[in-house]
Formats: C-alpha cells, structure tokens, sequence
C-alpha cells in the first residue's frame, strides 16, 4: 500500500501510522504522545496559512508543522 | 504535625495548578530544592491536626524531556525526596495523561492518579469509571472537579491515606517485550543499592541511553563505575532490538489504550460535532484570522478606552483624599518640607500609578484568563504560526509580543506563563 506523509493529508482525511522517520528527542516525544505504529490519525483541521496543521490522535488533537509532519508516514484508512 | 511531602505531577493545561491553589489555599511558598531553575511551589495544606506538604511541579507530557521547564520536573520526581506522588489528569484525554502516570509509577511506589474535570468531560460525553481505573492500574484513583470543587474532599482524603499507609498501591507493571523487561530486572538489580532506584524507570533509560536522563545521573549521584557500565554495555548488546526505545515507548502508549478500555465510557458524537463547528470558524481559511483579529481589537479597545472611566474615578477620589490629608498635615502642622515631599512626592506618584495601571489589568487579566480557560489562545498560536516561523519564531510568541505592546514589565511575568500553555513547537493540544 501506497505511504502517505501525514502532511499531505485533507481536513477530515484518516489514516493508520506505518512509519516514523524523525530522530532525535521530537521522535520520543510524538511517540509519548500517542504517534505509535498502528495508530489511527485524523486531519483535524488546517490553520489559515496551510501550515501547521492539526491531527487527532487517540483523543487529543495535535498540532504539527508541515517538516515534521512529512516525516510521519502513513497509510489511508 | 508534617505526615510527608507529596509532588503534584501533571500534563500541561490539566488545571494542576488550579488543584494546587484549591488544597493550599495559595499558602505557598517557592521552592528551595537543589538544581532549581524554574520556579515551583511548594505549599502545604492541613487535615486535623496533621500537616501535607505539596510540590506544584511544572507540566508536561511525559518524563523524557525535551525543555528546562519539564527538566525540572523529571528531576525532582527522580532524583529528590518525597514520600508519593499526585499525577493530575484530564478527564477529556485521559489516556494521553495516563503516559505520565505510568512513568511516575515506575520511578516511585506511592503514586495517586488525580482525574480531574470530571464536569468538561461529562459535557463532552465522556465518562471515567474511577472503580475500573484503580482495577486496570493498581494505583488508587480520585475524580474531581477543581473548579467546582467537586471531589475535592475525597482527594484530600485520599492524600492522607495514602501517605499514612491506609491504602495500598499495587501498580499493574506496564509489560515489554520479554527480552526487554528481563534486561532490565538485572540492571535493575545491579544498580538499585548505589543509586537507590525504588522502580524500574531509571533502568529503562539506562538501556535506552536517554541522555538527558544518565546526564543528570552522573550528576548526581556520580558517574557510573566501570563495573556497571560494562554489565550495562553487555546487556544492551544481547537486546534483540538495537533500538528499545520504540518499543518501550509503544508498550507504555499501548498499555495506556488498555486501560482506558475499560475505564472511559464514551457517548460518541455528543458534542464533538459543536466544536467542530467553532473550530471551524475559529481556526478556519477565512475567517480564523478575521475573527482573532476583531477579538483581540475588541480586548485592546476595552482596555485601552474602557480603563479611562475607572482611571478617572480613582484619580478623582486620591485627589480627594490629598486634599484631606493636605489639610490634616495643616492642622498638624507638618514642616513645609516634609508636606511637600510626602504629599507632593509620595502621595501623588502612588496614587497616579494605581490610577493608571489598576484599571487597565483588571480589565485585560481577566478577559485574557477568560480566553486562556476556554482554549481560544492556543488556537491562536495554530493560526499564527506559519507567519512567526518565517522569522524563527513560533505561534505561542504571537501572545507574548502582543502582551508586551502594552506592558512592558509584565513581559516577563507573561512570557513564563505563556511558555507554560504553549510548549515547544506547537502541540498545544487543545
């Protein structure tokens, strides 16, 4: 299947977290809050510029900037 | 009589501090503890005749840190001495708030999990089953509502049983992989008498090699002999995984999910679908920025125009009062030169600042305190942040350059308390 970064996703898209590619203490951070493999994620919302843009995650909605999100991948639910 | 010292533990926005000021009463007093950057209150609260003692610890999300607000935290639950722990929980993402709980009970054996806004969660559908919370952790368990002061009795109790032996915790171990866990129960055994760890925590970062963690180890209690670090090198090398941090973390997120399962009933769709609609509009393409723009116009002008009227009140009546005095210190009579330096000097300058500066931040504090509790500000770093990253900045630094507009000492004050709402780059979750 076809890995999606969760940058590229639309306002109301889902999909599953395959794939963490950050280094480094953000990786550990994401991951305690809740961006584990297997995780659903939804595109909450998009801020006015495009940029970051707002997951929710396990019941919390997260906000990333587009760098970091391009460096969680996933695939559409 | 003092019965122990409890660490109040919570992620950001939880209304720890809320929960701190209820059981103290704000009786506090900063904190005086080694290797203190940030500040932290400590205040106390009593309960008959016995006395607790409360750390009011700075939030975060979890023990591996990123930032010298959070260090603060990390190393007082690690590394200083206290008789349990508090960990204070949202209610609405409770199972994100439970990845500090887990971790708090895997460095110290007395810990309490604090559920509090119960009555936001209600409002969002969201029930906790405390009863089935305490079953799935082994840990006791409280639902409160600190604004309303629901609950606040049986927390207070709790504190005391807790401390005093009444209950017993009995934390259900998060699991790792076995290769993991029985790496860690040798290291554990290896390290517990030098450096005196009570869970298995300080040994997961061991293996990791979380720097942050082993740094202030060294630290502390010393480097770690040559013995140790190679039974440590050792142990790593026979892991299966080169990497256990990922797996130790996913187990931790994991076994949160578990318990939440069983613990957190929800009623889907009862709110969620209202907020939808505000956030759509409040953090929306087009009409985000217009309506943070005539918001904040709004706050500005009430302060700004607004503040004259009460200004001009006050000013009215210290006149007043000068004048009365002016005539008291007559009938004293006061030496000129005395009358003219107090009354002149003193009395002017002090009631021309209260004037000024009194109405203003009693109208701006509040107003902004209103749009802080009901989540609007880190709305307004997610619509902002694109714009501030262009300089290196980020979102939360719209809020403090907008506050120092207009004061200029409060700065400070400001930039401390908005660093506590938006944490590093932007997850403010809200």
């Amino acid at each position: 299947m076809r890995q999606i970064p969760l940058c590229d996703m639309k306002k109301g898209e889902r999909s599953v977290i395959k794939e963490l590619k950050i280094q480094g203490s953000l990786r550990r951070r994401l991951m305690d809050m809740g961006f584990v493999e297997g995780t659903a994620v939804e595109c909450a919302g998009v801020s006015p510029a495009g940029d970051p843009k707002a997951f929710l995650v396990r019941g919390t909605v997260i906000a990333l900037r587009k760098e970091d999100a391009a460096q969680i991948l996933g695939v559409a639910e | 009589m003092i019965i122990g010292r409890i660490a109040l533990a919570g992620n950001p926005n939880v209304g720890k501090s809320t929960v701190f000021n209820a059981l103290t009463g704000m009786k506090q007093h900063t904190g005086n503890w080694s290797g203190k950057t940030v500040g932290a209150a400590e205040g106390m609260f009593r309960k008959g005749k016995k006395e607790i003692r409360l750390v009011d610890l700075p939030g975060t999300y979890s023990l591996i840190t990123d930032s010298a607000e959070e260090e603060v935290t990390r190393n007082f639950l690690c590394f200083e001495e206290f008789d349990a722990a508090v960990v204070v929980c949202d209610a609405c993402c409770l199972q994100r708030n439970l990845i500090l709980a887990l971790q708090t009970a895997q460095l110290v054996p007395k810990v309490l999990i604090c559920v509090n806004m119960l009555d936001d969660a209600r409002k969002k559908g969201i029930e906790i089953d405390i009863a089935e919370l305490e079953k799935a952790t082994g840990l006791p368990a409280v639902g409160i509502s600190a604004s309303t002061g629901e609950g606040m009795q049986n927390l207070k109790n709790a504190m005391a049983d807790l401390l005093e032996d009444r209950i017993k915790t009995d934390f259900i171990p998060v699991r790792y992989p076995k290769d993991i866990e029985e790496a860690a129960e040798r290291i554990f055994d290896q390290f517990k008498n030098r450096y005196d760890f009570k869970g298995i925590y300080p040994v997961l970062r061991l293996l990791e090699n979380e720097h942050g963690f082993v740094t202030e180890l060294e630290k502390r209690r010393g480097k770690i002999p040559k013995d140790l670090k190679t039974a440590l090198e050792r142990e790593k090398s026979l892991l299966q995984n080169k990497h256990p941090e990922d797996k130790i973390a996913a187990c931790t997120v994991l076994r949160a999910e578990e318990i939440c399962l069983s613990a957190v009933k929800r009623n889907p769709e009862r709110a969620a679908k209202k907020d939808e609609k505000i956030d759509s509009v409040l953090t929306g393409r087009w009409l985000g920025i217009p309506v943070m723009l005539g918001l904040f116009g709004f706050i500005f002008w009430l302060t700004v125009s607004g503040a004259n009227y009460p200004s001009a009140m006050l000013s009215a009546a210290f006149a007043k009062i000068g004048e009365w005095l002016s005539e008291l210190f007559a009938v004293l009579k006061i030496p000129p030169v005395l009358n003219s330096l107090l009354l002149e000097g003193v009395w002017k300058v002090l009631s021309w600042v209260v004037a000024v500066m009194l109405p203003p931040m009693a109208i701006f504090f509040p107003l902004f305190t209103i749009l802080e509790d009901i989540g609007y500000l880190p709305r307004v770093a997610f619509n902002l942040d694109r714009g501030f990253k262009s300089s290196g900045a980020c979102g939360k630094q719209a809020l403090t350059m907008w506050s120092v507009y207009f004061w200029k000492k409060p700065h400070i004050f400001l930039r401390r308390c908005f660093y506590g709402i938006f944490r590093g780059a932007l997850y403010a979750p809200f």
